[in-house]
């Protein structure tokens, strides 16, 4: 029986991969405010899928599929990672 | 023979008119502007992919385009040795289809940069750049957000001899200063294996008559006059 499930994906430029948002937003605002703890920043995409799956091994079958075969995230530049993946 | 090019316009594409104009105008050449689910290779001896933000550059620049089914019709030109060029959005287009090597991100100072700037010919022996010499400056607009070009392959990348173009001075120095958006070793434009496939950052169809440059130039129609060449000695 198919049940409705909610995959929340991140996408993020691989280390080797300059991030300016990320350096930027730390540079030009969380030192220049005084967070100098924060040592790094790497901003990224959230995607949010709600899909049909049999189970949850479906619905992260599926998700990893549609990632990697539209190329959703760059392999030249891009890692992904799958946050949670829960059932509505 | 009379040589069709074919520019394809995508939703969100810019200067496809100019690419137009120029083949057409300037060059000499029919240039026909075709809606991409509607562009059929066969009629075709070349093809342009002009600049734009394709499908609202939603999720990156190019992607949505790379999908489109004129990307099956260019893969099929290609393998048979016709010419393809990527500018702009074009050139994010063609890397997101993995036609051509590496990917195009967000400019390194995080600004949409429009102006003149100088590449210098690495690579002469590709179907766009024939009509010029290795080491030559060109005089050339890029207006784009996404042009920090990256690969992690440089080395095999310089070896093939696919890095086409790189951003230099005006002396053909490769400098930092000289380097617009922050792309890996200044590269501006890189080819395939087969070099029938080009693309590049900045806009040649804006610098191919001398009223549009600031010097005068016309440095933008060795590209298209080059891709003639090409296609004249093929058949």
């Amino acid at each position: 029986m198919a049940s409705e499930y909610i995959v929340e994906i991140i996408l993020e430029n691989k280390p080797a991969a300059r991030d300016p948002v990320g350096e930027t937003i730390k540079r030009d605002l969380l030192a220049k405010k005084g967070y100098d703890m924060v040592s790094n920043v790497r901003s990224g995409q959230y995607l949010r899928l709600y899909l049909e799956a049999e189970s949850e091994e479906n619905a992260q079958d599926i998700v990893e599929d549609l990632l990697n075969k539209l190329r959703i995230f760059n392999p030249v530049t891009q890692n992904f990672k799958i946050l949670s993946l829960t059932k509505e | 023979m009379s040589i069709k090019i074919a520019v394809i316009q995508f939703p969100g594409a810019n200067c496809d008119l100019d690419a137009v104009h120029v083949l057409n105008n300037v060059i000499n050449v029919e240039a026909n502007l075709i809606w991409h689910n509607h562009f059929k290779e066969s009629q075709y001896d070349g093809v342009i992919l002009p600049g734009g933000f394709t499908f609202g550059d939603y999720l990156r620049a190019g992607i949505i385009a790379a999908h489109s089914p004129a990307l099956d019709e260019a893969r099929v030109m290609l393998k048979d040795g016709r010419p393809i060029i990527g500018i702009c959005n074009g050139f994010q287009i063609l890397a997101e289809a993995e036609i051509l090597p590496g990917a195009l991100l967000k400019n390194e100072n995080l600004k949409f940069i429009c102006k003149w700037i100088k590449i210098k010919v690495e690579n002469n022996k590709t179907a766009f750049t024939n009509k010029m010499n290795k080491g030559d400056v060109l005089n050339i607009p890029v207006a784009h957000g996404e042009g920090r070009f990256y690969t992690d392959n440089l080395k095999e990348l310089a070896e093939n001899e696919q890095i086409a173009f790189r951003y230099s001075n005006e002396n053909g120095e490769i400098t930092s200063e000289s380097n617009p958006n922050g792309s890996i070793e200044n590269i501006a434009g890189v080819c395939n294996l087969e070099q029938n496939c080009l693309g590049l950052m900045p806009h040649p169809e804006r610098a191919s008559e001398a009223i549009l440059s600031p010097y005068g130039t016309t440095h933008g129609k060795l590209f298209f006059e080059s891709m003639v060449d090409f296609i004249k000695r093929r058949s």
